[in-house]
């Protein structure tokens, strides 16, 4: 083994205990000022007593589904945005970029500003309602998001052959149209409604809860696995997709499959804790940086790093300014936007260069 | 084993770039492709390699249409050096060239996949930066880099299969190459032939294409204009026809025989 690839796979094995530490310190902390070491209390006197039970409430049922869901999805959102970075061969490439984000903004809105009043009538009429919001919103998310892979992936198809140029003007034009319609709705929208959707599209995991990560789980488990069959293909489709296929690549198979794991990851995530921004595009560049292109490095170490950052990036957000909870999606803007614009000016350099 | 064309054509947007042209690449053969620019050449050479689907027409290799073939099976007995390749990764040497081997030779080990590549950087003159990253490498080098890649693909399937080696096909092989490299690069054409490989070279020096090919084919105007040995085909005629060169250009070099071209009077030191 080379020496950069040994520093690479020991650059991976140390994100593992990055990980357990992060996990550790984002359930030691928060506004009710429980530790830890409640739960080994708890533990030891079988947790009966109240004061107790309370504290292992808080670390059992709201830090610890919002640190597993902080986790999930930071993963999803970077493997995501490595595939999109190999696919397009643009190491600024976003899982945005196939409609999945504004898919599920849409649908999002739609749910709230539209569907408020089906829900509510349901309820208030005595019956009960077909969904809760707190699950509307997610499902419709979802949808949207699915909805809008698909279109894409239809308009840059033709004859069997997916332009992925295609896919990112076709991208860029649905994200503006979707964009335009969200807007439309959000005139139309009452106060509650444009609260709750201003609040969605900063991302937050305060809605965490163990059956919503369990809905989650089963799609981030075949989004995973589709992308570590496509791990050596990407690394072929950075040679160019002729070249790809000469050496013997379904390159259609591998776009398309590219395409259903991105929308997979990104589209479930998305809808459950909304738009968060950064994780996407800077983790993979700052992997590929230690790790250099090799997909099969760059897939697993996205999602440790992406993992932890975004479990730090929800920390620094319940202790900024506690006992009120940031958006998580403005601390990683905030975050992320300067390290983006570092990348920026870094492949420019490298440009020029070349 | 035979690579062949029956009646192919290729087109865009009604524009015939290839029609009707026909052709059969013998293994064990090193054919050059020449002709003007724009002549259809390389498109001819992707017709040949089934990357593009011909509109009209055949391509079959060893009597089985190349649609029909596996992509494993295809990726094994032809690989293709197309004239650039828009590479923006940083690789190693080292691993751009194993990677050429991952669908045509599934199943050999890391180690034995590993000598190969070195084994092949060493014949293409570029042991020395095998760890290095191909993104620094000059133009040359990385021509040659991705010959050794497309080498890397038919003879790890032949090391791994024990078939015969297949058809290697070359667009354009020492545009970027010194005349050292130029040398070294046909040598490495001519030995995958004489191991009973087909070559198929697109060549712009004449000279070249004379000295080294068993046969050569002229593609004028998206047609097989003419084909046959060197001596045949290298005519005055078809400078003047094809290339519009002026009468009596071609000579007969005194020691091999072969047809030889002087582009322009070399007497009077002047291009006009």
């Amino acid at each position: 083994m080379s020496l950069a690839r040994r520093r690479a796979v020991l650059f991976l094995c140390a994100l593992c205990p990055v990980l357990i530490v992060a996990v550790g310190i984002s359930l030691n902390v928060g506004a009710t000022g429980v530790h830890l070491t409640a739960l080994w209390h708890g533990g030891l006197h079988g947790g009966i007593e109240a004061g107790n039970s309370a504290d292992r409430v808080v670390l059992t049922q709201i830090r610890g589904p919002r640190v597993v869901m902080a986790g999930l999805t930071g993963a999803a959102l970077a493997v995501a945005g490595a595939v999109m970075q190999g696919l397009f061969r643009n190491p600024l490439a976003d899982p945005g970029l196939i409609g999945v984000s504004s898919g599920a903004a849409l649908a999002t809105a739609c749910v709230l500003v539209l569907g408020g009043a089906w829900l509510d009538l349901g309820a208030g009429g005595g019956h009960v309602a077909l969904l809760s919001t707190a699950w509307a919103v997610p499902l419709a998310g979802m949808l949207g998001s699915f909805v809008a892979a698909c279109v894409l992936y239809l308009f840059a198809t033709r004859g069997g052959a997916t332009s992925v140029s295609m896919i990112l003007l076709a991208g860029v034009a649905f994200s503006a149209f979707s964009g335009a319609l969200t807007g439309i709705l959000i005139f139309r929208a009452n106060d509650t409604a444009l609260r709750d959707l201003t609040f969605w599209t900063m991302g937050s995991f305060a809605g965490a809860t163990w059956p919503r990560i369990g809905l989650l789980c089963p799609f981030l488990l075949v989004a995973g696995w589709v992308t570590a069959c496509l791990a050596s293909p990407l690394n072929a489709l950075l040679l160019g997709e002729s070249d790809a296929r000469l050496m013997g690549y379904p390159v259609e198979r591998i776009k398309r499959l590219a395409m259903f794991a991105v929308a997979c990851a990104v589209g479930p995530a998305v809808s459950f804790v909304g738009a968060i921004g950064f994780v996407g595009v800077v983790v993979p560049h700052l992997v590929r940086l230690v790790t250099g292109p090799d997909h099969r490095l760059v897939l697993p170490g996205s999602a440790l790093l992406g993992a932890i950052l975004l479990i730090a990036a929800d920390t620094l957000a319940r202790v900024i300014a506690m006992p009120a909870d940031v958006p998580v999606g403005i601390v990683t803007a905030v975050l992320g936007t300067p390290v983006f614009v570092w990348l920026l000016t870094r492949v420019h350099d490298r440009e020029r260069l070349a | 084993m035979t690579l062949s064309l029956r009646n192919v054509g290729w087109g865009i947007r009604g524009n015939a770039i290839v029609h009707d042209a026909s052709l059969d690449f013998e293994a064990g053969q090193l054919t050059a492709l020449i002709g003007p620019n724009g002549a259809g050449k390389s498109t001819l050479l992707r017709l040949a390699s089934g990357l593009l689907p011909a509109t009209s027409g055949t391509v079959s290799l060893g009597g089985a249409p190349v649609a029909t073939l596996s992509a494993p099976g295809l990726a094994a007995s032809r690989a293709m050096l197309m004239q650039d390749s828009p590479l923006r990764a940083q690789f190693t040497l080292r691993e751009l060239v194993a990677m050429g081997s991952h669908i045509s030779a599934p199943f050999l080990s890391h180690a034995t996949r590993m000598a190969l590549a070195e084994a092949l950087l060493e014949r293409v003159g570029l042991a020395a930066f095998a760890g290095r990253d191909v993104m620094g490498l000059s133009g040359g080098e990385r021509q040659r880099v991705h010959l050794a890649r497309v080498l890397m693909q038919l003879e790890s399937a032949v090391h791994d299969t024990d078939k015969a080696p297949g058809f290697l096909l070359l667009d354009e092989p020492i545009s970027a190459q010194d005349l050292s490299r130029q040398h070294l690069v046909l040598n490495l054409a001519r030995a995958h032939a004489q191991k009973g490989g087909g070559v198929v070279l697109v060549l712009h020096d004449l000279n070249w294409a004379a000295a080294c090919a068993d046969r050569i084919v002229v593609v004028h105007e998206g047609t097989i204009h003419a084909q046959g040995p060197p001596e045949q085909v290298l005519t005055n005629k078809l400078a003047c026809h094809v290339f519009g060169l002026e009468e009596g250009r071609v000579r007969q070099h005194a020691v091999s025989g072969k047809p030889y071209i002087l582009p322009h009077d070399m007497m009077c030191g002047s291009l006009s």
